[in-house]
């Protein structure tokens, strides 16, 4: 049986590179707190003001993967993604590195670009389209406060 | 809540285990939080239309709990530089997960105690269905 022919078309390979438009979110302490509940976490830093500003830390800091939500308010058109021909996607994975706190009060500025696009034909969900995408986060004093390169999977659902 | 000094570190050293018992409301209240509501870890229906056998943690919920893996190792003294993980395989709510970690490495590198650690959330049968990799700052005693 001949290989399927390749899903990543001329304009896939065109958005490599393009940064998306900034996302600009405000770290909220509610928002915080409630990020922390619901992952479990009762580490006074990331859920009480009084105990955090006792810590090294001197006030309420974010935990390390809630900068993750921010690409879940963007609003407008999102350059780095790019429409998959499959229709059911899956995370792949992720990979963060730390620069600064991610402070409550802060606003965190971030951008994304697409930095490689690969398929895998026959895998475990049949045929995949692998997407790298990298954010950076940057704070109101323009520090880098975190870089992130995730995996995003898309792919046909089997029968 | 305790600290982990760079001198109590060594090679094949334990991170403490944390224990996760993820069930079908913390997933509802992690969409909520997080803002990722793709239905597949919500609606079962819509889950097993995509191949899946039920709803499934998010990986990002994964990743989360990989990281207050490493918070709570570093204390509050101390710091996270890097949280890598894959999602190799696929988390189910109802039955406890583990993160575990040990460290593989330890340096210092520009006056910062570093410490490498491989980490991976495992099943209850076992299996590490999220495999990663942390470097964390530890303070020193002195």
């Amino acid at each position: 049986m001949a290989e399927s022919e390749s899903v990543i078309t001329q304009e896939m390979k065109d958005a490599i590179g393009v940064e998306s438009k900034p996302t600009v979110y405000s770290i909220e302490k509610n928002a915080v707190m409630r990020f922390a509940q619901a992952i479990g976490d009762t580490n006074p830093i990331f859920t009480d003001e009084d105990k955090a500003s006792k810590t090294p830390y001197k006030g309420m800091i974010a935990p390390p993967t809630f900068l993750r939500s921010m690409q879940h308010v963007s609003t407008g058109e999102d350059e780095s993604r790019i429409k998959s021909p499959y229709p059911a996607n899956v995370d792949g994975g992720s990979e963060w590195e730390y620069f600064e706190p991610i402070r409550v009060g802060d606003t965190i500025t971030s951008t994304t670009y697409l930095a490689d696009i690969h398929e895998r034909q026959g895998g475990k969900f049949g045929n995949m389209l692998i997407m790298i995408r990298e954010t950076k986060y940057i704070n109101q004093s323009k520090k880098t406060v975190a870089l992130q390169r995730t995996t995003g999977i898309s792919y046909q659902p089997q029968d | 809540m305790n600290q982990t000094y760079f001198e109590d570190v060594e090679i094949g050293s334990e991170v403490p285990t944390l224990r996760k018992d993820p069930t079908p409301q913390q997933l509802v209240k992690y969409a909520g939080a997080s803002g990722d509501f793709y239905q597949i870890h919500y609606d079962v229906e819509y889950a097993n239309n995509n191949g899946l056998p039920g709803i499934i943690l998010h990986g990002a919920l994964k990743n989360a709990f990989l990281g207050q893996l490493m918070t709570d190792y570093v204390g509050h003294h101390g710091s996270l530089k890097k949280l890598s993980c894959q999602y190799r395989g696929m988390d189910v709510p109802g039955n406890p997960v583990y993160a575990k970690g040990t460290v593989v490495k330890k340096y210092v590198e520009n006056g910062e105690n570093l410490v490498e650690c491989e980490i991976w959330l495992e099943n209850h049968e076992g299996q590490k269905t999220t495999p990663g990799y942390a470097i964390v700052s530890l303070p020193e005693k002195s």
